[in-house]
Parts: structure tokens; sequence; C-alpha cells
């Protein structure tokens, strides 16, 4: 515990002297507080908006982790049918590579069309889905080929069927890119519910993009910001969840 | 039982006696590996036969790595060649500790790769090549990253695991030495076309006697493989 903490001490420094020059500047420079709010009031308004702010916050947690979920069976699924077959490896590629290069947030507005007339969660998750889908797809497809040749080989010869092969020896070795692949698609699911939730500006998912949205309309800096920080704390707790599982998960090997 | 079998490699012509123990040495990319991986049925020859055991899932391979699976306990990795040819997990799990015992880790049943060392992570990788009971027993340059105490801990190890129960051995090394103290036979390839251009009876007894290393027979062998050795790489410059 104190090992982390002396760790940590340099990040915190540095977070408290920004936070210092912030609050310095804004006050000696008299910033108006609609352009660039001190952080003090920043955290005041986190404190008066709390209730709000948390269940914002959980909205969106729970959109982008449904999202995930939904991208970790499409994504896993795939990438493991895929594996099987050399001509349908051949076949999928330039489809994902294709999905890879498209900005995915830019189908918002199509996602919207499809799921979020009448339900703006589902097209929030959707988007969210379809941005966490190819991390996962692809760090679960470059695991699945990443077994030791030679393990390959001693499948071989022991005449492994092709389940046997994939549950004893490519699923396990696997499982590190996979998990890669997950902390990544955790980040961008949450990107994804954000921009989602931009363009369907209707609030009707009320998570965080969405006070977001609010508190800039009213030129309410101070809460825009306080969500921003939520945000944050959303998108590092997701990630810490993540390295948690990693850590858990892969303890046992080298 | 034509056993354990002829391989052609192009122009290779082996043959390996049942209770044999033949060393294959050469300059690196003289097909070493692959010889033993066409003899193990890993690889078709281009042209000609590999006649190998009745039974191909009696038949150990033992790589330059431990090549160990990093999630799974030394049970679980010797016992994989089991699973995989069908005995039961109950079955195979005791078998793979008698494998074990008899390569010496006995003891280190539950332990992961990543808390063995490199010679006892090998143990692991002979006592899996071991754990089907092989009638073949192929090793491609096992002991060649390992420190010279614990190779010759293992080497020793091996004599004593092929006296307790016949089988045939294939071992592939580039260390002369190593080759001349381990076989009764060494075959020498060459570098140019993997053409066997020595085959060398190694004098002495399976397993060596005490203080075989310094006994003159065995230093004239490992001269005359040497030698070999060094024409091999003549022919090919």
């Amino acid at each position: 515990m104190k090992r982390h903490l002396i760790d940590a001490l340099p990040a915190l420094l540095l977070t408290a002297v920004l936070l210092a020059i912030w609050e310095a500047s804004c006050r000696l420079l008299h910033v108006p507080v609609y352009f660039l709010p001190p952080p003090s009031d920043v955290a005041r308004a986190l404190v008066d908006n709390g209730a709000i702010l948390a269940g914002s916050a959980l909205q969106t947690f729970w959109m982008a982790l449904k999202a995930l979920i939904v991208a970790a069976l499409i994504g896993g699924g795939l990438a493991i049918s895929v594996s099987l077959s050399r001509p349908a490896e051949r076949a999928v590629a330039p489809l994902a590579v294709t999905l890879q290069v498209t900005p995915v947030v830019a189908i918002a507005p199509l996602v919207l069309i499809w799921f979020g007339l009448d339900h703006a969660d589902r097209a929030v998750t959707a988007l969210a889905a379809a941005i966490a889908f190819f991390p996962i797809f692809s760090g679960v497809l470059t695991g699945l080929k990443s077994a030791d040749p030679d393990l390959e080989r001693l499948f071989d010869l022991h005449a492994a069927s092709p389940l046997q092969r994939l549950w004893r020896l490519r699923l396990p070795s696997a499982l590190p890119f996979a998990l890669e692949g997950l902390r990544v698609a955790a980040g961008q699911a949450v990107v994804g519910a954000v921009v989602a939730e931009f363009v369907s500006g209707s609030g009707a998912a009320q998570g965080l993009a969405w006070r977001l949205l609010e508190a800039g309309n009213r030129l309410r800096t101070a809460e825009l910001l306080a969500a921003l920080v939520c945000l944050a704390l959303l998108g590092l707790s997701l990630n810490g969840a993540t390295r948690l599982i990693e850590r858990r998960l892969l303890r046992d090997r080298a | 039982m034509d056993y354990p079998g002829r391989a052609s490699l192009g122009p290779l012509d082996l043959t390996v006696g049942p209770r044999e123990i033949v060393a294959i040495v050469g300059a690196s990319g003289a097909g070493k590996s692959t010889a033993l991986r066409l003899l193990a049925g890993l690889e078709d020859p281009a042209a000609g036969t590999v006649i190998r055991p009745a039974e191909p899932g009696r038949t150990g391979f033992v790589f330059q790595n431990p090549t160990l699976m990093p999630w799974a306990d030394a049970r679980a990795n010797v016992a994989l060649p089991l699973e995989l040819s069908g005995v039961s997990a109950v079955e195979a799990r005791r078998r793979a500790d008698d494998s074990l015992a008899a390569t010496g880790l006995g003891d280190r049943t539950t332990a992961r790769p990543r808390q063995l060392s490199g010679g006892m992570a090998m143990r692991v990788s002979l006592a899996r090549a071991l754990s089907v009971e092989p009638d073949l027993l192929l090793l491609d340059e096992p002991f060649a990253a390992l420190d010279s105490i614990t190779r010759r801990g293992l080497i020793e190890d091996l004599h004593r695991l092929w006296a307790a129960r016949p089988m045939a051995m294939v071992f592939v090394t580039h260390d002369v030495e190593e080759a001349a103290y381990l076989a009764g036979r060494v075959v020498v390839l060459s570098r140019a076309d993997g053409r066997a251009v020595a085959d060398i009876a190694m004098p002495g007894a399976l397993p060596r006697p005490e203080g075989w290393r310094s006994d003159p027979a065995h230093r004239e062998a490992v001269e005359a493989v040497a030698e070999a050795l060094a024409r091999s790489m003549e022919l090919a410059s």
C-alpha cells in the first residue's frame, strides 16, 4: 500500500500543481466563469449536482457495459468462427479492415435511425458496441493465431481434433490478447456512448453526455466540467476493472 | 514389425532400430529438424516414404524449448498427449504423475511453468513425451539452452529411462561430444543437401559407465565424428 502511494506521488503532485496554476490564473486574470471557471467552482458543481451526475454516470456506465458485452459476444464469436477456416478468414479480413479504417462514430446518425427513433438508449448501446467490436475481434483473432507453433505441432503429433485444439490450445493462448482487446474496447465503448448521445441530442438517454450538452447550452461551464470529470472517472474505473481482470486471469502465467 | 522406420529425405536414407539411440549432427541448415519432423510424421516427404511404427500415438517429441502451456500446471502439461488420444482425465493424470516421478519431478506436479527453472521445465517436457510410453522418442536439440551441468544430468536421465524401458531414440544436436556420449550411432548430415555423409557406430555400452567421458575410446569416437562433421562442411563450401 505504501509502495503504491509512493508510485502515485509524482502524478498526484503534477495534478495538484496544474490545479493550483489553473485556480490562480482564473482569479488573477479575472477569467469570466462561463469561459473557464476555477477548479474550486468545478468541485462545488460536482458536490451540488452529485446525485444527478451519479445517476447519469450510472446510465452511461450501463450503456457502455451492455455495449461491451454485446461486442465481446459478437466480436469474440466471429473471431473464433473465422479462425476455424482459412477461406472464411480471407473473406472477412478486408471487411474487418474497412470497418477498422472507417471512423465508426460517423455511422452514429444511421444507428440512430435504425435503433434510436423510439429508444435512444438502444442507439447509444448499438453505437458503443459497434465501436468496441473491432478491438475485441482483432484481439481474439490475433490471439487465436498466436499459439506456440511447437505446441501446434504437438497437437498435430497426437492427432488432436479441431475442437480439442481450439479449447485446449488456441483459446487459452488467445486469452491475453482478448483481454488486451477488452481493455481497449472498454475505453472505446465510452467514446461510442458519448458520441451517440451527442448525436441523438434528445436527452432521452440521460447519460453524462446529455449533462455535458445541457450544461453547455446554458453556459454552466462549471457543471459541464464536472460532468467531464465524471466521464474521466468512469473511463478510469472501467480501465482499472479490465486491468484487474487481466491480472487475475493471467496471474499464473509467465 | 518394420520398426521404427526408414526416412527418405531426398537423399537421406536412415533406419533406426527398435532399441537404438541415434544422434543426428550437422551444421545449421543441414535439415536435422526436418528429418526429425519427417520421422514424427509432422511433415510429408517430397519423394520417398517414411515407415513409422504401427501405433502413431506412441511417438514422443521433445522440442528445442520446453514448449509448455503456461496456463497449465506440470501435471496437466504432461497429461495432455494422453488426453488428446482419448485416455480418461483421471487415468491421464495418474500416468502423468508417474511420468513426472520418473523424470525426478514427483514433488512438482502442481507447479506452473513459470515457477520452474529451465532444467526442470525441460524435464516436464521430457515427462510429457514419455507419458505416452513411446516406441519412438524424438528430441530436437532439447538441451541446447541449458548449462552443461544440467545438460549432463538430463543425458544421464535419458539413458536411465531408456534402459528401464526400451524405445528407439533419435536425438538431433550440434554438439559432437553430446552426440557421441548419448548415442550408439551418430549420423552426420551434409549441409549441402542433407545427405548422410557419415554413419558411425559409437563404442562402449549404454548407459555409459562412470568416467566414460575421459575414456580414450570415447575421445577417439568424438574425434571421428568431429572430423566427419568438418568434412561435411567442406563439401558444402
